[in-house]
């Protein structure tokens, strides 16, 4: 695509803008603030993936997933509204699940560990993986702070946290997988998914594009599901002093 | 002996930069096959008491001993197994009667379906087994409870207002239940009620708890025919519902 094809396509933006001053909807400048943001963020993602690629170290690709999963876990853990340590363990989650995932795809030498082929899968595998972690999270607090007197209850027959928490555990980690379950499950009909879309615009053939995305679609399930697991498993702890007792937190 | 025994106990809360003592020096023994009743106007610490003894809080100092025990140097789950804990509200978890009462012997690995037993001991017939828990009326609930405790071999139980959701038909039920099953299980009792009368009753030993303080504390008919602190005169003549400022303790 040429630059001054990519200039012209800013009349839609102007459209939009005519759409909100015209209907009063006041949200001209929330529009252009937007588009400069998006067009400022994506110029400097195209440069630093040029560089990336073009340099090819493994270390600088390790650096730049790592970059990824802090600034996702940042995003998910705004999900445990100021629940001390949400951070580390989203963090963990979406670090654990991405790497793990990884790991088995170059140990198979189903891709190789490159920066063309690491970066963007993992990039998605993290945007979704955050998504899941943060309503984990989001779940598991809301669900023990409403159950506080069931939860005593089974602790008052002898049951560990955890055993107090089997059920609750068991939803929140569901609520975290279903966006991704549901996605899969319409992936092709209702959707065709960005990755699959930018390749066959790039000119890939739409039947390797599926193979890719099908690919993608296995990873985000491993992924999604193992850091759902840890969030999970990490954060109910938060909870309970190590005597099974249910803390009170202002949280 | 399965004798609960607190000494010294205080808890103090943190609130807003405030501490705030909820318990000062409570100290009491209940002894086996005896009930031992706590008094006190609603927010004198009651509950919190109970809490204590089964361990679901800590306290900032004194000691709570059973059967001679640290409750701190016992493993806490087999404290709360011993030391089973009804709540005000039944709490009854979502599924059948019977999950309700397996689920303290399964939490060990016990998958003995022994659960119509303990229908049988708090007086509920057998065809409830089966039935969603959340259907029962309140006192059958309040009775599932109990069993769901006992269904733990308990060798003590505390009871934290276990009739103030029921009507007197089903109160008087309760009460003449649970006194039967400390007699026959020899069971050692710590009895929270705000009912005056109710305490008279069933008690062995009396306290009345305010402000997080004992105010008296000795066998129950004593209790109620001499009593000796000026608060506990005003308490059962029903004039101190409200509580009473620090001050005055
Ligand atoms: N979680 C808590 N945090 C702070 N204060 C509490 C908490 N729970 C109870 N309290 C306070 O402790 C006091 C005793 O409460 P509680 O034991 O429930 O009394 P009772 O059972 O006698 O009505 C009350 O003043 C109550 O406000
Ligand atoms: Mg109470």
């Amino acid at each position: 695509m040429s630059f001054s094809a990519l200039l012209l396509s800013l009349t839609l933006v102007i459209i939009s803008v005519l759409i909100s001053a015209r209907q009063k909807l006041q949200l001209e400048k929330d529009i252009l603030i937007g588009t400069v943001r998006a067009v400022i963020q994506l110029l400097a993602v195209g440069f630093v993936l040029n560089y990336v690629f073009h340099i090819s170290d493994w270390r600088l690709t390790l650096i730049m997933l790592t970059v990824m999963i802090l600034a996702a876990g940042q995003n998910a853990a705004k999900r445990g509204k100021g629940m001390p340590g949400a951070f580390g363990i989203v963090t963990a989650a979406i670090g654990g699940g991405t790497f793990v995932t990884i790991i088995i795809m170059v140990g198979l030498g189903i891709i190789t560990f490159d920066p063309t082929k690491v970066i963007p899968i993992g990039g998605m595998v993290i945007g979704n993986s955050m998504i899941g972690a943060g309503l984990v999270l989001n779940r598991l607090m809301a669900e023990i702070k409403q159950k506080r007197l069931e939860i005593e209850a089974a602790l008052a027959l002898g049951a560990t946290s955890r055993q107090a928490v089997e059920g609750i555990l068991r939803s929140s980690i569901k609520a975290g997988l279903i966006p991704t379950i549901d996605s899969l499950k319409t992936l092709g009909i209702v959707q065709l998914p960005g990755m699959m879309t930018g390749l066959i615009l790039a000119g890939t053939s739409p039947l390797q594009a599926v193979r890719y995305q099908m690919l993608v679609a296995f990873m985000l399930s491993s992924t999604v599901s193992i850091s759902c697991v840890i969030v999970g498993l990490l954060a109910y702890r938060r909870f309970f002093s190590q005597h099974y007792q249910l803390l009170e937190l202002k949280y | 002996m399965p004798e609960i025994r607190c000494q010294g106990v205080s808890l103090t809360k943190l609130q807003g930069g405030l501490s705030t003592e909820i318990l000062r020096a409570v100290g009491l023994t209940a002894r086996q096959g005896e009930i031992y009743t706590v008094i006190g106007p609603s927010g004198s610490g009651k509950s919190t008491l109970l809490r204590l003894i089964n361990r679901l809080l800590e306290p900032s100092s004194g000691t709570i001993f059973f059967a001679g025990s640290d409750i701190r140097r016992m493993p806490v789950t087999e404290v709360r197994r011993k030391i089973g804990l009804v709540f005000q509200q039944p709490m009854l978890f979502p599924g059948s009667v019977e999950e309700n009462l397996c689920y303290g012997p399964r939490l060990r690995g016990d998958n003995s379906r022994e659960a119509a037993k303990y229908l049988d001991m708090v007086g509920l017939e057998r065809e409830l087994l089966q039935r969603d828990a959340a259907a029962l009326s309140g006192g059958q609930q309040q009775r599932v409870a109990l069993a769901r405790a006992l269904a733990n071999k308990p060798e003590a139980l505390l009871l934290d207002e276990p009739t103030s959701a029921l009507d007197p038909r089903a109160t008087e039920q309760l009460e003449d239940l649970i006194l039967g099953l400390v007699q026959s299980l020899r069971l050692t009792v710590v009895w929270v009620t705000h009912n005056m009368e109710q305490a008279k009753r069933v008690g062995d030993r009396t306290m009345l708890l305010v402000n997080g303080q004992v105010v008296e504390e000795r066998p129950t008919a004593d209790f109620f025919s001499w009593p000796e602190q000026e608060l506990t005169i005003r308490f059962l003549a029903g004039k101190l519902e409200s509580g009473v400022q620090g001050n005055e303790l």
